[in-house]
């Protein structure tokens, strides 16, 4: 298969809109957690009970249409393969958690894969809706009305004091996790990303690295998402994220400027290192690979490079991951080989923008 | 030594991985050491629901002395089994009855996770969650009428209290329907 052919079926569909302030929003995240009335949560339920919830689930709502997502496809963990799994891991479609531990797990994708509904995870459900750029309210509103579309058809488990009933008690209430991805370069070469986390800790709201809790902000891409599920509404919770988000996005463009003022020579350096690193090197590991293409991108996004894409940030920080890498590959492969591949993958992906 | 991560602690975890005859070094502090989980060898992951455990596991301070006489009988869910010990321990209710059997014990629980909340403020659902607007309505409804009858503006009484009956018999109708 071509480089071309490969990323144009390997890329999500959603992935190739640029949203609202796309430059520093990669992308934003709604997730509503819901569990079945009466029904053990799947840490206490039997094999056999997940298994009747996948094959319930399957009936009622795979291949249906739904008027905003279109067709629904069924994907039972069991009956993929471990590459696989670790490839709708890195799209951020499933959870380590999904494809790992549960006990029967499955996920509903829509075509264009902005919508994923795990099934068996933490909890019985867990709606997903991914767009691109800053999109929290339409976020909200998509897993809404899918969350009314399961309604109809499934009783949910609900109390009226503590709201929709989780597993875990730090998703009750609303089950809400609203995340955006934020790429912010100036802001950490500035180093004002130290006095602005403890501000948002503060709010109720959390920041991570790229790959969850625990993971470290690698390439510069932060994930903001909110904390508390109970007591506020589920609007009051996205415009509180959301405005914090905008302030996170005004104070990256300031800091952006003021380096292009001030430090111009040092940042076209720091930007064409890289490029030119990206562009020539024959091994890399993923680390560095990350770190390199945040540089790009910044150049990208302060005009300094004018023959790339911005999107081709998003696009090889999943393409050059092991699971990617592999698939591309056709093979398994040892890490010395994956830096190889990484290299000469984003070699070529550098060549055919150009040539675009 | 200051901590390679975070450049603010001391670093007091130092070791060196090889692999695949790669060497590399790390001076870590213990917080990031918990941070960076499982991928650094003895410092077990710390994940969210062993924070949690710690959290749930405090008992609250009872201080009449009934406890000591009548000893206290374990909490434990009658659907699915689960103690609070064992919710303590995995910081996961089992189902959603859990949430009935341990509710003497939530609140303190939800406020110190959700900054202080114990009531759900969201959404309802619209099949199930049609009764329970009902509920709710009826129960502003009788502080209304309560308030009125103490101002004895009895028009307005009767007019809520037709309402509440209103109300009161739709629920009814859904029972049966």
């Amino acid at each position: 298969m071509s480089l071309e052919n490969f990323i144009s079926k390997a890329i999500s569909p959603w992935m190739k809109n640029e949203g609202p302030d796309f430059d520093i929003v990669l992308s934003s995240r709604v997730r509503l957690a819901r569990n079945i009335s009466d029904t053990p949560f799947p840490i206490a339920a039997s094999k056999n009970t997940l298994e009747e919830i996948i094959a319930l689930t399957g009936s009622k709502f795979s291949r249906k249409a739904h008027r905003k997502f279109g067709e629904l496809e069924l994907l039972k963990m069991d009956a993929m393969k471990q590459n696989e799994k670790r490839v709708l891991v890195e799209k951020h479609l499933i959870s380590p958690n999904l494809s790992d531990e549960s006990k029967a797990g499955a996920v509903l994708l829509s075509e264009d894969e902005s919508l994923s509904i795990m099934i068996n995870e933490e909890d019985h459900f867990r709606i997903q809706v991914l767009l691109s750029g800053f999109q929290l309210t339409e976020g909200l509103k998509y897993a809404n009305e899918i969350d009314d579309w399961l309604e109809e058809k499934i009783d949910f488990a609900f109390d009226e004091k503590r709201g929709y009933l989780t597993s875990c008690p730090t998703n009750v209430g609303t089950g809400l996790r609203a995340s955006v991805m934020m790429h912010l370069p100036a802001l950490v070469i500035t180093r004002q990303m130290n006095r602005i986390l403890p501000a948002i800790n503060q709010l109720g709201l959390v920041v991570r690295g790229i790959y969850g809790e625990g993971s470290e902000a690698l390439g510069n891409v932060f994930q903001v998402s909110n904390q508390m599920t109970l007591g506020k509404s589920e609007e009051d919770i996205v415009n509180d994220l959301r405005s914090v988000v905008y302030q996170l996005i005004q104070q990256e463009r300031a800091a952006r400027e003021l380096l292009m003022q001030q430090s111009r020579l040092q940042i076209e350096d720091r930007v064409y290192r890289s490029y030119g690193i990206l562009s020539y090197s024959r091994t890399m590991e993923s680390k560095e690979a990350t770190q390199r293409l945040s540089d790009v991108r910044l150049g990208i996004d302060l005009g300094l490079i004018d023959d790339l894409n911005g999107k081709i940030l998003n696009e090889l920080m999943i393409l050059t991951q092991p699971g990617f890498l592999q698939q591309y590959a056709g093979e398994i492969l040892s890490p010395e080989q994956r830096d190889q591949r990484r290299a000469a993958l984003i070699r070529e992906r550098l060549k055919l923008e150009k040539k675009a | 030594m200051l901590c390679q991560e975070c450049k603010q602690r001391q670093a007091t975890l130092h070791f060196t991985k090889i692999i695949n005859g790669e060497k590399t070094e790390f001076h870590i502090c213990d917080v990031c050491a918990k941070e960076k989980g499982e991928f650094i060898p003895g410092s077990n992951s710390f994940s969210i629901h062993q924070l949690l455990s710690g959290l749930l596991d405090i008992d609250q301070p009872v201080s009449t002395s009934e406890t000591e006489t009548v000893p206290k009988k374990e909490l434990r869910c009658d659907k699915c089994g689960m103690t609070y010990q064992q919710f303590a321990e995995i910081g996961r209710f089992g189902c959603p009855n859990c949430y009935k059997t341990f509710t003497e014990k939530l609140d303190p629980i939800f406020r110190r996770i959700h900054s202080g909340n114990s009531y759900h403020g969201g959404k309802f659902p619209k099949r199930v969650g049609k009764d329970l607007h009902i509920h709710k309505e009826i129960e502003q409804l009788k502080y209304q009428l309560q308030q009125y009858v103490s101002r004895e503006e009895f028009e307005q009484a009767a007019v809520i209290r037709d309402k509440i009956r209103s109300l009161e018999k739709s629920l009814e109708d859904n029972k049966e329907g």
